[in-house]
């Protein structure tokens, strides 16, 4: 039977009467958890940034028509040499358009199944920008500026204007910055384009995009997609790529081989396109945590050498306990007590302390040309952060305390008393 | 008459320094009752004796009885429980937790016997230091009083959980006749009217003599008994 009000009272006087080592020991878990969650929530916050940069330009599934080499070469079709060890040299690409046959009804059908949010459509093509004597090569997308600025984040990265001001002129373009800085255009300004056709076109820049990405903002621009279609002379039903984003991200590549296989066509999931990605993110939490188990190892010694030094001081309070009645288990559950109301209170102080520094943090300003959203250091102030760090003072105090404890509870009280 | 307390054939070795037998043979029981004193040379195993007595110490030859129960060989949460609630120890030297208070220096050993509310055991402990003539030091902390006084604490200590036996290793060793007789009334009384069995080791004759019967010892042996 343990009676913890007495181990307690124990506990706390022993902490009480100690109170400098005692306040030593809990700033050092204050500090160890405050750095934890502060990093934790900076890095991860940082983590988000980054992700969100390359990935909101990703939709969750993109699924378009590739040029590629038939899988199925003329030779196969013919039974007599199938048996035969065929050899073919030099296969060429079929002639195949790059439109997604039957795209409207395929848009439709795709817009029934429920694990789909939306199904964006584009027209892509090549394209040159022309300004004077230069001609910078780039890519074209025509979109629907309603179901784009409700579905993808194009309008977070539009500086001025929106998407919604492509509908409202039939010649229209959103240009990204980088080529706007090199042909030295302007809002208002007009832009020429030299089409696949080899045509001449003239069109209004009604807004000017930046994603951050060196590689779309020099080359990348929006126009309607009817504009597109007519710049390839081709009929309203042709649609180059479909945009899929899902309720559950998850899913991504189920789905993707799904579409891929049903309607073939090729289906790329997020998770696919952005593989290398993801290493990056799993680098930096690893950092992120091996920093921050460092941090906690440290105050955990600093915990383990008060505690110890405590003992042999207390040798003969544990001397006493034992000799009128004490257990030793008692005793072991004092030193223990103290241990973890070192980590609780000092758990409890780093949290409000990260709490802090991660506020402090948030409004701290950071701009950036590259992030034209952001105004402040990203901070992610996620709870399973904060119960992650006191379960971890709570671990590490446990930890620093048990051997400490163990060792109280195995002192021979005859050989303290004996010792007088 | 049956024994409180009954040793069987004890022997102790020290292995270290070099092998060396303390205790030789030691048989006797104690009555309920019944105030014994034990007297001896500095260094003949007295101290030693008390240790093993008290339960504290395991490592030895022998049987130890308490009402007829056999104590040797029992685990130490069993031991640590049983002395809470059986045996009150006067150590030679002064022992107290020096950050509590004089009144929970006392009082600790009954809170973690658990029999009695914290005001009833407030109440008694209170009672003991009257006994012993210190209430006047029950907030004071240990470390702030004197030698005698503390070891009349340790007394109230001993007897807070009421128990079947006290042992005293030289209990009055640092008390002036006065203070040393007052104990020794106290124990007397305690025995007499409460039937409480004392063990006490003294130097002193003229207590000695006044116990009920005196335990000679010489090394490691009884002489008489
Ligand atoms: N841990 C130990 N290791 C080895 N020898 C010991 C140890 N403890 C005590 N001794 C020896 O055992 C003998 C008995 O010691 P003990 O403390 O019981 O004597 P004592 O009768 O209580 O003496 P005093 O009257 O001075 O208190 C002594 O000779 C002492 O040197
Ligand atoms: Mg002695």
């Amino acid at each position: 039977m343990i009676n913890w009000s007495v181990i307690l009272s124990i506990a706390k006087t022993h902490l009480l009467s100690r109170f400098k080592q005692t306040v030593v020991a809990a700033l050092g878990v204050t500090f160890g958890i405050g750095s934890y969650i502060t990093l934790v929530c900076f890095m991860t916050g940082l983590n988000r940034m980054l992700d969100s940069l390359i990935l909101n330009q990703t939709p969750h599934i993109h699924v378009f028509n590739e040029v590629e080499p038939s899988k199925k070469q003329p030779i196969t079709y013919d039974k007599a040499l199938v048996s035969g060890f065929n050899i073919i040299h030099s296969i060429k690409p079929k002639q195949n358009q790059l439109r997604i046959t039957n795209a409207l009804p395929l848009m439709q059908y795709l817009n029934k199944n429920p694990d789909i949010l939306s199904v964006v459509p584009q027209v892509k093509t090549q394209v040159f920008y022309k300004s004077g004597a230069t001609e910078i090569s780039g890519l074209i997308i025509g979109i629907d500026p309603l179901k784009e600025s409700r579905f993808s984040n194009l309008d977070d990265y539009i500086l001025n204007g929106s998407s919604q001001s492509l509908l409202n002129s039939s010649n229209g373009i959103l240009l990204g910055s980088g080529i706007a800085k090199k042909m030295v255009l302007q809002v208002g300004d007009r832009i020429q384009l030299i089409t696949p056709g080899n045509e001449l076109l003239s069109l209004k820049i009604v807004g000017l995009f930046q994603t951050g990405i060196a590689e779309i903002d020099d080359s990348r621009s929006y126009t309607k997609i009817s504009k597109v279609q007519q710049i390839l002379m081709q009929p309203k039903n042709y649609i180059t790529d479909l945009n899929i984003n899902l309720k559950d991200i998850q899913q991504a590549s189920r789905i993707a081989q799904e579409i891929a296989t049903q309607h073939h066509l090729n289906a790329v999931d997020i998770n696919t396109a952005n593989a290398q990605f993801e290493t990056g993110t799993t680098i930096r939490n690893l950092i992120t945590y091996a920093v921050s188990i460092t941090l906690l190892i440290v105050a955990g010694f600093g915990i383990y050498n008060i505690l110890n030094m405590l003992i042999y001081e207390k040798m003969n309070d544990i001397a006493i306990l034992k000799a009128t009645g004490f257990s030793g288990i008692d005793v072991q559950y004092i030193f223990m007590s103290q241990a973890l109301i070192i980590g609780i209170v000092g758990g409890i102080l780093g949290l409000l302390l990260g709490l802090g520094l991660t506020l402090l943090i948030d409004q701290t300003p950071f701009n950036t040309e590259a992030l034209p959203t952001i105004t402040t250091y990203p901070i992610n102030n996620n709870p399973v952060f904060y119960l992650i760090g006191i379960l971890f003072a709570l671990f590490s105090t446990f930890l620093a305390g048990l051997l400490p404890s163990i060792k109280a509870k195995n002192i021979d009280p005859v050989s303290i008393i004996r010792g007088q | 008459m049956k024994y409180v307390l009954e040793a069987k054939n004890i022997n102790k070795y020290f292995k270290k320094p070099k092998p060396f037998q303390v205790l030789k043979d030691i048989s006797f029981g104690i009555k309920k009752g019944e105030f014994t004193s034990i007297m001896g040379k500095s260094g003949c195993g007295k101290s030693t004796l008390l240790y093993i007595l008290s339960t504290m110490d395991t490592d030895y030859k022998g049987a130890l009885y308490f009402n007829d129960t056999l104590i040797t060989g029992q685990d130490k949460k069993f031991l640590s429980r049983f002395r809470n609630e059986h045996i009150g120890f006067v150590f030679q030297f002064h022992y107290l937790l020096a950050e509590f208070s004089v009144l929970e220096n006392v009082m600790l050993p009954a809170k973690k016997l658990a029999q009695f509310s914290k005001d009833e055991i407030e109440v008694k402990a209170i009672e003991k230091l009257k006994m012993l003539g210190i209430e006047k030091l029950a907030l004071k902390k240990a470390s702030q009083i004197s030698g005698g006084e503390k070891q009349r604490v340790a007394i109230a200590r001993a007897l807070i959980n009421e128990p079947s036996i006290i042992m005293g290793d030289e209990p009055t060793g640092n008390l002036d006749s006065h203070n040393a007789l007052n104990v020794f009334d106290i124990f007397k009384k305690l025995s007499l009217k409460e039937g409480l069995s004392l063990l006490i080791v003294t130097h002193d004759h003229d207590f000695a003599k006044k116990t009920d019967r005196i335990i000679e010892m010489s090394d490691g042996c009884i002489r008489n008994s």
